[in-house]
């Protein structure tokens, strides 16, 4: 067997807790041909010059077309529409800007600002309950069950339905592995899960619908803006990817944020004294330990001249987020953590017409929650180092981050 | 606080929107404005905004500081030798004395970067208005409709700029030779290097006494602009925009946002016409007459019209029309403040002061001065993508470029100079809709739409000559911008070949409609006398001034 490229080895669950000495072998190649044909982008320039690129599409069904093949018909019950995030524009364009609409600027400015003293107030809470313990699971205990609960109230999703849609998100997530199968295969598994998430949230929809709430489903179905209204499918859609992706990478900001800062006890304690620290310090993060470490599924619409390559029409694109945050190219002494790193354009959040729609919540979140776990737990000791992972290389994260503490503080003391 | 985001790289995240929502305001999708002197109590909210910036385009502390790092990495990746400094050189760096004239956007980033590169001498700023430098984007925007107060544009920059500060005080002359700068209170300025960044002012109405009335007003000073605020506040019957350039336009979306009936006069076949072309410039049209302007294209005005309380009443139009107007804004572009320099023996025209790419400015023979250097609004320079045509532009992006570059280059020896080769962006905010260009779109023979359509009012146009690509704008499209500046700095083909996202279904190139150069050559500016080469030279003739 021809041995592992880079690429495989990052996909690896063996090399999890440390991809990093693999993003810069693979840097040495900024744009790396694999076997099957993808592409793998992993250097800073390359990487923000493709998410800018309007020949890179996010709509793999352009895949298929390109091909040749014609696109298999559907099996099962006809599946729900593409959320914006895998689509291109016009139609990327309209859902997101119908999606913002009840979400931010320009239509809603204040809301997620607003949020600020119910999120302080929400991670207290989870912090009260471990009061008298001497271990705690960061995942398990609070980076997990606060995005869930955010998430819940801002989507109108009641929280205590989390079982019922946890496995289809952890299921949706999965998808987004390479591991697990080819391009094809993974978005037949991605529609059934998005229509059983759909099924959920059509119940849901109806309730809404009859009884309008603040919440975004209910903006969604209700919404009179000038340039109409989401159709009940895409409504569904969008809400199936917000309610997953709001669920499952916050998470790893906080926990990978949590193991980094127990990584680096100076900077905790600093953190603790300086809770303003917590803004620059969460771009660091986002930059150094990002729970999103690489898109894939893009696809080129035509050939493309990058960094002495060519990228043939109707190859599938891998960006490197991670390794491109790392370029020192681009940043000076990157593998150093600097919490208050200037000039911190990371790519994190991606960048281009997708950077990430939640972008503003998962700062506030992050930024809270780890001032609050600072200010909190007292004289933390990490049970393990490295800690285990999940599985996914995409969305990179701890499973369990146990904490060994001397107690827990009471909330506003110092 | 003061606050500044480059609005040329700002693609329209609205991060900063989101996080610091009273500070930061989303227009549309992708149109940001903002106060740039925000209270003291919102500072916290104002940093998460500024980190959480993709581009990192907001600026709190120095804008100049901030963004010459951004350089840095940049310029790693070209390793050069290390460059020596001669003594004379270590020795001016050190305690050299540097005046700059003209003590706004350019002035100041230069000044910033001057320190940021080491600078210690003296440093001089001199500039006619009395106030500290602010910005002006914003005048013709968030402080006409009230949001932002004209005093409340002022520029940000640290303590740290140690410098002697002249405001209120004219520059009247040059003295090259002995290095002087001359100024209206009768002192004069010694320096070893000079920075020439004068800008421009408002074009006046023609008419002396029209020009005078009460209500015939220009918008290119914070004064300018807290007048204009303080006419449109007291809700007159109707406005008349003289001129559908950027300025005119952005003055007319403010008066519609106000709900003020407003009349629009372009001379030409559509407003945005000289800058954009006429394909282009009908989308301007359609918006602007959506957003319920008058607009009337083809028209000028002939004469303004005052009462006996010297207020102005009417407007006269070329069509024969009259129209009853209490305010009439002058939009009808800038004259470059040269004038101080008539006699100095510099390459001044009309255009501005002419100057090589390292911004050294030339003399009058056309050759190149080793001190005087020249940014901003105020110059001209050759542009070898733009077959090395002079290009004179009023950009705020070109005027802070085109400063560091300047201030780098007068601290460095020749090895180390950096030519100002930056493509010129523009971005202009109007009727809730993001302009963004980049290039030179005057600089075309064809323009063809790659992505969205003009019908949508959200589209990428690419401008092309002799079968390249030099010019692209974009509607509502900020993200995709910094691609066609790659096709153009790469000379890439054009018409563009490939497939994109978003693409019409045929993609046909027309004719960009520009209307024809109107070329003023009754000046002549210069005559060359000598019979020789050792012994001719310039001498300017003042004909018309
Ligand atoms: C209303 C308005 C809106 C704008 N909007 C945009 C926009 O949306 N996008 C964009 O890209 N650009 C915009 N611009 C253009 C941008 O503001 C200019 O390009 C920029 O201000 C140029 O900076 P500068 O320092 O070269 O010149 P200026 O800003 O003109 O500054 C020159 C300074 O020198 C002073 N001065 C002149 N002569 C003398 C003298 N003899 N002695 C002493 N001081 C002197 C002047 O009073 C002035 O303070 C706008 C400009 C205006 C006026």
């Amino acid at each position: 067997m021809a041995q592992a490229s880079i690429f495989e080895q990052i996909l690896d669950p063996a090399n999890r807790a440390n991809p990093y000495p693999l993003y810069a072998e693979l840097r040495k190649t900024p744009v790396a041909r694999e076997a099957d044909g993808t592409y793998i982008v992993s250097t800073y320039d390359e990487i923000v010059a493709l998410l800018h690129d309007p020949r890179v599409s996010s709509d793999i069904r352009n895949l298929v077309r390109q091909a040749g093949a014609t696109p298999s018909p559907q099996e099962g019950p006809p599946g729900l529409p593409e959320p914006f995030i895998r689509r291109d524009p016009p139609d990327h364009d309209r859902l997101r800007k119908l999606a913002m609409r009840p979400f931010g600027p320009p239509h809603t400015p204040g809301r997620i600002d607003a949020l600020r003293p119910w999120l302080v107030e929400t991670t207290t809470g989870l912090l009260d309950a471990l009061a008298g313990k001497n271990q705690v699971d960061i995942v398990g205990d609070v980076a997990y069950p606060f995005p869930v609960t955010v998430i819940c109230k801002l989507l109108g999703v009641p929280r205590e339905d989390e079982s019922r849609f946890h496995e289809l998100a952890d299921a949706g997530i999965e998808t987004l592995d390479p591991t697990t199968g080819t391009i094809e295969q993974r978005k037949a598994k991605r529609d059934r899960t998005k229509a059983e998430l759909g099924q959920y949230l059509a119940a849901l929809a109806d309730a809404h619908l009859r009884q309008p709430g603040g919440d975004l489903l209910s903006g969604f179905l209700t919404d009179n803006g000038p340039n109409g209204r989401m159709s009940r499918e895409e409504v569904l859609s969008t809400a199936a990817l917000l309610l997953v992706a709001g669920h499952e990478t916050t998470v790893n900001l906080i926990a990978n944020g949590m193991l980094t800062l127990l990584r680096h006890p100076g900077v905790f304690e600093r953190l603790r004294r300086e809770p303003e620290l917590s803004i620059p310090l969460v771009e660091e993060l986002l930059r150094y330990e990002p729970p999103v470490q690489f898109l894939p599924d893009r696809v080129t619409l035509a050939d493309i001249d990058i960094a002495g390559t060519t990228i043939p029409q109707g190859s599938p694109l891998v960006l490197m987020l991670a390794a491109g945050s790392r370029d020192p190219e681009r940043f000076d002494d990157p593998d150093r953590f600097m919490p208050d790193r200037p000039n911190n354009s990371h790519l994190g959040f991606g960048s281009g017409i997708h950077y990430c729609f939640g972008a503003p919540l998962a700062r506030l979140e992050a930024q809270i929650a780890l001032t609050e776990l600072a200010c909190r737990l007292e004289h933390p000791r990490l049970v393990a180092d490295p800690p285990p992972y999940r599985p996914n290389p995409t969305l990179r994260g701890p499973l369990h981050l146990l904490v060994e503490v001397d107690g827990i503080r009471a909330a506003g003391v110092r | 606080m003061r606050v500044v985001v480059d609005l040329t790289r700002c693609q329209g995240y609205a991060q900063c929107a989101f996080l610091a929502p009273s500070v930061f305001r989303m227009q549309s999708g992708d149109a940001l404005l903002y106060d740039s002197n925000p209270d003291d109590a919102l500072r916290e909210q104002i940093k998460r905004a500024a980190a959480a910036c993709p581009v990192q385009a907001i600026h709190i502390g120095g804008m100049g500081t901030l963004a010459a790092m951004r350089k840095e990495p940049a310029q790693r990746r070209k390793p050069r030798g290390p460059v020596r400094l001669t003594d004379a050189e270590a020795a001016f760096k050190r305690g050299g004395r540097i005046v700059i004239v003209g003590a706004s956007l350019a002035g100041l980033t230069a000044a910033l970067m001057l320190r940021t590169q080491g600078f210690a001498g003296s440093l001089t700023l001199i500039g006619d208005e009395a106030y500290d430098p602010y910005d002006r984007p914003p005048l013709s925007k968030q402080v006409l409709t009230g949001w932002v107060k004209a005093d409340h544009t002022l520029l940000p920059y640290s303590d740290e700029l140690d410098a002697d500060w002249h405001l209120g005080v004219r520059a009247m002359g040059l003295d090259l030779a002995g290095r002087q700068v001359l100024l209206a209170d009768g002192n004069r300025v010694q320096f070893d290097r000079l920075l020439i960044a004068t800008g421009a002012r408002a074009r006046p109405w023609p008419n002396d006494a029209e020009a005078s009335l009460e209500g015939v007003e220009v918008v290119r000073t914070r004064d300018d602009a807290a007048q204009l605020q303080r006419r449109l506040a007291a809700r007159p019957g109707r406005v008349l925009v003289i001129g559908g350039g950027f300025t005119g336009s952005e003055v007319a979306s403010a008066c519609r946002e106000l709900g003020l009936p407003v009349t629009v006069t372009e001379r030409g076949a559509t407003p945005l016409v000289g800058a954009l072309g006429g394909v282009v410039g009908a989308v301007a049209a359609a918006l602007q007459r959506d957003h319920g302007v008058d607009l009337r294209c083809g028209v000028t005005v002939t004469r303004l019209e005052g009462d006996a309380n010297g207020r102005l009443r009417r407007a006269h139009f070329s069509d024969g029309s009259t129209l009853n107007v209490d305010v009439a804004v002058v939009a009808l572009g800038a004259i470059r403040n040269v004038e101080w320099l008539r006699d100095s023996g510099l390459a001044v025209t009309r255009w501005g002061v002419a100057c090589d790419a390292a911004c050294h400015a030339f003399d009058i023979n056309g050759l190149v001065t080793g001190n005087i250097f020249v940014a901003g609004d105020v110059a001209r320079v050759p542009h070898p993508i733009y077959d090395y045509q002079f290009l004179s532009l009023e950009h705020w992006g070109n005027a802070v470029t085109q400063a560091k570059i300047a201030a780098h280059n007068m601290l460095s020896p020749e090895a180390d100079r950096w030519p100002h080769l930056a493509i010129p962006t523009f971005w202009s905010t109007q009727f809730g809709v993001n302009i963004k260009s980049v290039g030179v779109p005057t600089f075309s023979d064809a323009l063809v739409i790659t992505q969205g359509s003009l019908a949508e009012r959200r589209f990428v146009a690419v401008y092309g000559y002799k079968g390249r690509v030099t010019a692209a704008v974009a509607f509502d499209q900020p993200k995709w911008l910094e691609f066609y500046q790659g096709l153009i700095d790469a000379a890439a083909p054009f018409p563009p070949a490939f497939r994109t996202v978003h693409q019409p279904a045929e993609m046909r190139p027309v004719p960009p409609e520009f209307p024809k150069r109107a070329v003023s050559d009754q000046e002549a500016t210069v005559m060359v006398t000598g019979r020789e080469p050792y012994e001719r030279r310039v001498r300017w003739v003042y004909r018309h001034l």
